[in-house]
């Protein structure tokens, strides 16, 4: 798996993609930094531009990798591999590769603004580590669409539905549900509806962690009534794992059984 | 036997593409894989490699069964249909890749100068033009040593020259004592190269034998008219 992880993951650093990605970051960091001119207040800017954009791109990166991968793929099927070496190997190198860019990119220009002077570290690698969840979800989630569909249009369309639903329509949805059963105790209701939703979880971690009540909202007020915020955090974190692992588990069981 | 396969039967979807196989394949011979295009022959041989899952029957390669194992492959070499590779990487790094993946003594470097690749083995794989790419398909299909051979239309968009060298490397292969498993719709190299045809017709092996008893039992002329023979009578029954 080792070694498949390795091409893919240097096939991927020299596309030209992973660059535009990387300096993507890399202007996004010096932008935010230039014009809030603080740590913190940037750290909270990227946020939310990470929270949408981080799945987005894993999501389309993921379905474009394993298609345009399939002929390469099968070349590696006929040669003495186990199968999940294979799909492993591929999957890790596109999230490992994004990772990278994200983590090089954004951790770059907050560094030259002096990071590490600043008490927002925590903060800002917990930004990193979201981040890199949401990748390695949300690639997951878009190779098991792929190898679940050989027709590359549905199989794009698909992925970048379950994007637009958990980054747009899932949070629509739930504050409708909020509004229109609003005479009934919601307190289980919502913190079992973030928990559902990887990109919702992503935020609340973060703004538990931030600490600004006035992001806090509805969902992360009852998240730090009922958790307090070492256990939520505690909790978060392992629904993230889960989160990661199933698309895991899907893919692996889905790779078992394909035709190629 | 090199290959041994019953009762094999395979389905996508409504399409019955397998219908109950059994074929033994024996050492040291090259055998064709022939039929109208839809007739199974590739789902056969990816069935082979492990690649299809077969949903009956039984496929033992070298005296193992392959079933969910993987390390039988160790004994094959493969050359896909179509040669679509990783178009970032250089053709030396795909070659190296692959030696490494699969770890051993390897004999590219003549290959390279049979085919005339020196000149592109610094160049990306999206550079290189459909029969280039093909016969960089062909030194990594042939570069190791392995007692069982698998081509998949091993002639597409191959020059005149390459289709010689690589009949001459077929033959020599077959002079170490390597089964050779070929499809292809080209019939004058089937002709020359085959000891065995295996005909295949909506699933089933509607021939199998050498090409005097096919003639014979077609009553044609000629290997062409008779392998258009076999299928229109196919059609019929």
């Amino acid at each position: 798996m080792l070694k498949i992880l390795k091409y893919s993951f240097y096939d991927l650093i020299r596309s030209r993609w992973s660059y535009v990605y990387f300096l993507f970051y890399l202007v996004l960091g010096f932008v935010l930094l230039f014009l809030n001119n603080d740590v913190s207040k940037a750290v909270i800017t990227l946020m939310n531009v990470i929270i949408v954009l981080v799945p987005l791109i894993g999501t389309i990166f993921g379905v474009m990798y394993y298609y345009n991968s399939r002929e390469f793929t099968e070349l590696l099927l006929a040669q003495p591999i186990d199968r999940n070496s294979i799909f492993m190997g591929q999957y890790f190198g596109v999230a490992g590769s994004l990772t990278l860019s994200l983590v090089l990119g954004l951790g770059t220009p907050f560094v030259l603004y002096g990071l590490f002077r600043s008490n927002a570290i925590f903060d800002f690698s917990l930004l990193l580590v979201t981040g890199a969840f949401l990748t390695f979800i949300f690639v997951g989630l878009s190779f098991v669409i792929a190898i679940s569909n050989e027709n590359k249009i549905k199989g794009f369309g698909y992925a970048v539905l379950i994007w637009l639903f958990l980054a747009v329509v899932y949070d629509g949805l739930f504050l409708m549900s909020l509004i229109l059963f609003e005479e009934y105790p919601l307190d289980t209701f919502s913190l079992v509806a973030t928990m559902l939703n990887p990109i919702d979880l992503s935020r609340i971690l973060i703004l538990l962690k931030l600490d600004i009540s006035a992001l806090l909202g509805y969902t992360g007020a009852i998240f730090k009534k009922f958790f307090g915020t070492d256990l939520g955090f505690f909790i978060s974190i392992a629904t993230l794992f889960m989160w990661t692992l199933l698309p895991i588990l899907g893919l692996r069981y889905k790779a078992q059984k394909k035709d190629f | 036997m090199t290959i041994e396969i019953k009762e094999l039967h395979k389905q996508f979807g409504k399409n019955r593409v397998l219908k109950g196989i059994d074929l033994t394949i024996e050492q040291g011979r090259i055998y064709a894989i022939l039929g109208p295009n839809g007739s199974g022959k590739t789902t056969l041989i990816k069935s082979i490699l492990g690649m299809v899952i077969p949903d009956k029957g039984h496929i033992s390669v070298l005296g193992r069964t392959i079933k969910k194992d993987w390390k039988y492959r160790k004994e094959i070499d493969y050359l896909p249909q179509i040669a679509n590779f990783p178009p970032n990487i250089k053709v030396k790094e795909l070659i190296y890749m692959i030696k490494d993946l699969r770890n051993y003594p390897s004999t590219e470097g003549e290959l390279i100068d049979i085919f005339g690749l020196e000149p592109y083995l610094d160049k990306k794989l999206s550079a290189l033009s459909g029969g280039t790419k093909q016969k960089v398909n062909i030194v990594v299909a042939f570069m190791f040593d392995s007692p069982l051979i698998i081509l998949d239309e091993p002639t597409t968009g191959l020059d005149p020259m390459a289709l010689i060298r690589l009949k001459e490397l077929i033959r020599k292969e077959k002079a170490l004592g390597k089964t050779i498993l070929i499809t292809s719709h080209i019939m004058q190299f089937v002709e020359e190269m085959a000891d065995d045809i295996l005909y295949l017709l909506e699933g089933e092996i509607y021939f199998k034998g050498n090409i005097r008893e096919l003639l014979e039992q077609t009553g044609q002329p000629d290997f062409e008219h008779a392998i258009a023979a076999l299928t229109t009578t196919g059609n019929h029954a």
